[in-house]
């Protein structure tokens, strides 16, 4: 068997992999975090919570509708981003203005209590959902297995993570956004309905996790507490990436899964805190993040 | 003067916070008249405007353009209705290229100035258009922070103190702006400390003093009002 610095290269490749898949979520979630950071200023704790509800109504699509994967890619990121909607029209808007703490007091709240209803309803146990039948199966690529599935979720975020950023940097929607992070009373004065954008965004950033979910259905199976598995570990990369900064939550997104994954290799021990003690280091050295600027 | 005001503000009053600072501003202006407040440091200008535009919330009082309520009015409708503003410190976005900022307000009248024409007054800011827009001179910015506003088609400029820090030939740039402006009949008010500039530019000056309107004099009147000026203005 081939080996790389002594590490069995079908392992190294497929802990690789790994991180590249989780490092896809990891990426997909801190953006969407990131973006609502940047304008509305609130620390939406309820991302793992709006993750998993993404993954609940492809699953209860499926079960009740009939309606299956590729329709639910869509639907199913909508349904999230409406009740987003919803919450921030309703209470977040309320919260503007005062201590970010209240901010996140609301969303936490909000995170327990829909975990908790899913938790009483569905049971804590993971339920199955199945890839669609185009995505079954495996590649072989010679050194390795790739599960079909896992291939598309690597390259869907990519391509999605692609579009947000182009969104936000190359459109007019992206300038009114960028411009409001900065000073959201001038552009309001220029004439834009700042309001309706920040329910937008909060909106788009809740879809965004909704989305991940989706994709992460058929992976990790659907639970209600698979979002609050998954939060802290993306709020720390959201940290090493610095606040607020789109670049910096993708990149760092998918530099950390991959580096969780080697270190599954090298030292298996040391995994599961791997990306808890660059966040302490770059919390130590950098304090604004890989990507952040000082404020 | 038998004709309504175009823009009319009627007691004006205004808070920061807990502290009163405007107390009842009067001004009335007609269709693409130039009027200019002048005053010391902390007598409210900044404050009137800012009070206008409604991006201070806490006022009181009436500001009427063609009869519209205004002070009623969400911040963004502000805009919509036709006004303007260049704040003083510019507000020009780092995370914006030059273009972006040029392009950033949405319009809000169709008889704004083209891009063409907008890059033809200003040459440098098409040289410059994929810049970041904090990289421009202060000069420059100045210019961009108008620039916007021409594009939109507003009717009513509210201009804070644009020649502020500038070297003179720059001041001498933005007021042949300001006069190709009022060629267009654009309504201007402009806050001034630069009472030389202001004078070439004004139709009337707005005497500020503590919060209120103290007098208000047409610029042909000027020379007999120089004693309080300088008294009011301590220079």
């Amino acid at each position: 068997m081939s080996t790389i610095f002594g590490i069995s290269a079908p392992a190294l490749y497929g802990q690789i992999l790994i991180g590249l898949i989780n490092g896809s979520f990891y990426a997909l979630l801190s953006l969407g975090l990131a973006v609502i950071f940047g304008l509305l200023r609130v620390i939406n704790f309820a991302h793992g919570a709006q993750y998993m509800l993404g993954a609940f109504a492809a699953y209860l699509l499926l079960a009740y509708t009939g309606i299956g994967y590729w329709p639910a890619l869509v639907v199913a990121p909508l349904l999230v981003g409406v009740t987003a909607v919803v919450v921030e029209r309703t209470m977040l808007r309320r919260l503007y203005g005062l201590d970010p703490l209240y901010g996140l007091l609301l969303t936490f709240g909000l995170a327990l209590i829909i975990e908790g209803a899913f938790r009483y309803w569905f049971g804590a146990a993971g339920k199955p959902y199945s890839p669609p039948p185009q995505l079954s199966g495996a590649l072989n690529l010679g050194f390795m297995f790739l599960p079909i599935y896992r291939g598309w979720v690597v390259i869907a975020s990519l391509v999605i993570c692609l579009g947000t950023w182009l969104l936000i940097e190359k459109t007019r929607l992206g300038a009114y956004l960028r411009a409001a992070t900065e000073n959201a009373t001038l552009v309001q004065a220029f004439g834009v309905d700042v309001p309706r954008l920040l329910t937008l965004t909060y909106g788009l950033g809740a879809a965004l996790a909704g989305l991940a979910g989706v994709l992460a259905a058929p992976i990790y199976q659907v639970s209600p507490l698979m979002g609050s598995n998954l939060i802290i570990v993306v709020f720390a990369v959201v940290v090493v990436g610095g606040m607020g900064s789109i670049l910096g939550a993708i990149v760092t997104g998918y530099m950390l899964g991959v580096l969780e994954g080697l270190t599954k290799v090298i030292y298996p021990e040391a995994s599961s805190i791997v990306i808890f003690v660059v966040m302490a280091i770059v919390l130590l050295v950098r304090p604004a993040g890989l990507f952040g600027r000082e404020e | 003067m038998s004709e309504p005001p175009f823009l009319e503000i009627r007691g004006l009053q205004a808070w920061y916070g807990e502290s009163h600072v405007l107390h009842g501003v009067d001004i009335a202006m007609r269709e693409g008249e130039t009027i200019t407040l002048l005053g010391r440091n902390g007598a409210g200008k900044t404050t009137t405007l800012r009070a206008i535009m409604g991006i201070l919330r806490k006022r009181e009082g009436t500001i009427t353009l063609r009869g519209q309520d205004l002070i009623g009015l969400p911040l963004h409708r502000v805009a919509q209705a036709g006004l303007g503003y260049v704040p003083e410190e510019r507000g020009i976005f780092a995370s914006l290229t030059v273009e972006e900022n040029l392009m950033l307000p949405p319009r809000v009248a169709p008889d704004g100035m083209t891009v063409e024409d907008i890059y033809r007054l200003f040459p440098n800011l098409h040289e410059r258009r994929s810049s970041q827009g904090t990289k421009l001179s202060g000069g420059e910015q100045q210019m961009l922070a108008m620039a916007r506003i021409l594009r939109t088609g507003a009717r009513i400029l509210l201009l804070d103190e644009p020649t502020e820090g500038l070297a003179p030939v720059i001041i001498q740039r933005i007021g042949d702006v300001l006069t190709t402006l009022k060629q267009r009949g654009m309504t201007i008010l402009l806050v001034e400390q630069n009472f030389r500039f202001a004078r070439k530019v004004a139709d009337r000056f707005y005497l500020m003093e503590d919060g209120r309107i103290v007098n208000s004099f047409a610029a042909r009147d000027l020379d007999s009002h120089m004693g309080q000026l300088q008294d009011v203005l301590g220079v």
